[in-house]
């Protein structure tokens, strides 16, 4: 099992950032249309990180013109290009489906402040 | 070519492939493989290989196995032997190795293993029979139900589906596809589940 596991290892990406849910991320995803190639960014909350190893997935939550729409992505799929952290979030889950049921204002978290030496 | 080879089951895990899309694969340690006998239509009536895997003393084995080994002149024995039919043995010598080295990525080849022991099982299990009620007053939770009619024909239909032992048997699961293969590390990767458990022994054979 463990050469499995260290197999898995060469597949598991640690250029990425450390984002945790509540954060706000700009996910950079590529997407090939035929023989052409394209960035797509989803802008959006992290509300649910989940999984281990390879099979690690992530689902952001956005409100797109009134509708919600959650992406998951696979945390260590080749075909993110990169993920931006735009905002802390302060939060006391570390699954926010609360916000599913929420909107506008009641929708907002808070900044996490960590002390700058 | 040899037509197949022996390996073990390590696990599975997924990887991502050239798209980009998470693949679902076993890692078998296959080989290195020795062969240790060769039949011929002459001496034994069919074609085949016979091949050793994991090394073990001489020593370790009991005087006919011993023998056996000896009278190929191989200098150590195996823990596994296995025969691989061929069209023709003729190109293979004894003490021959057989590696990984015989597959190519996206070929598709079957994969012979011991399915887990499930032990004595009901219909729901072994067959997906159809579970009753479990409340509401019912006694039939998983009971396998009728098991044919009564005057006529006085007996239970040869092969009734009924409970009993499951698992435990020799699985073929056929034209799955290998995705990555790594000589240097005798290891193969294949595409979903292969049966039996992890450290299983399982018998890679190529198609056609």
């Amino acid at each position: 099992m463990e050469r499995v596991t260290n197999l898995a290892r060469e597949q598991m990406r640690a250029d990425l950032p450390d984002y945790r849910p509540g954060d706000t991320v700009e996910v950079h995803v590529r997407i090939v249309e035929g023989d052409k190639e394209r960035i797509q960014v989803f802008k959006g909350v992290v509300i649910r990180k989940r999984g281990t190893m390879t099979g690690a997935t992530f689902t952001v939550r956005k409100v797109s013109y009134g509708v919600g729409v959650e992406r998951i992505f696979p945390q260590h799929s080749p075909n993110i290009e990169k993920i931006v952290i735009l905002f802390r979030g302060k939060v006391a889950r570390s699954r926010l489906y609360y916000l599913r049921q929420r909107s506008g204002k009641a929708a907002r978290i808070k900044e996490k402040r960590t002390p700058t030496a | 070519m040899p037509s197949g080879i022996i390996g073990k089951k390590l696990g599975m895990t997924q990887i991502f492939d050239s798209d980009g899309l998470a693949v679902p694969v076993t890692v078998i340690e296959a080989g290195p493989c020795f062969v240790v006998q060769k039949k011929t239509g002459d001496t034994d009536g069919y074609e085949a290989v016979q091949l050793g895997f994991e090394r073990k003393p001489l020593a370790k084995f009991v005087k006919p196995m011993k023998g056996h080994f000896e009278k190929h002149g191989a200098k150590s024995g195996f823990k596994h032997l296995k025969e691989f039919r061929l069209d023709d043995a003729g190109p293979y010598e004894v003490g021959q190795e057989v590696t990984v080295e015989q597959f190519a990525i996206g070929e598709r080849v079957d994969v012979v293993g011991t399915s887990k022991g499930r032990g004595f099982t009901g219909c729901v299990k072994r067959w997906n029979f159809a579970r009753g009620p479990m409340t509401h007053g019912s006694m039939n939770h998983r009971a396998p139900g009728s098991i044919g009619a009564s005057a006529y024909p006085s007996r239970v239909v040869k092969g009734k589906k009924m409970p009993g032992h499951m698992g435990n048997t020799r699985v073929t699961v056929k034209k799955l596809e290998v995705i990555d293969v790594r000589p240097e590390e005798n290891l193969l990767m294949i595409r979903g589940a292969v049966p039996g458990p992890s450290k299983g022994l399982v018998l890679i054979h190529k198609i056609g």
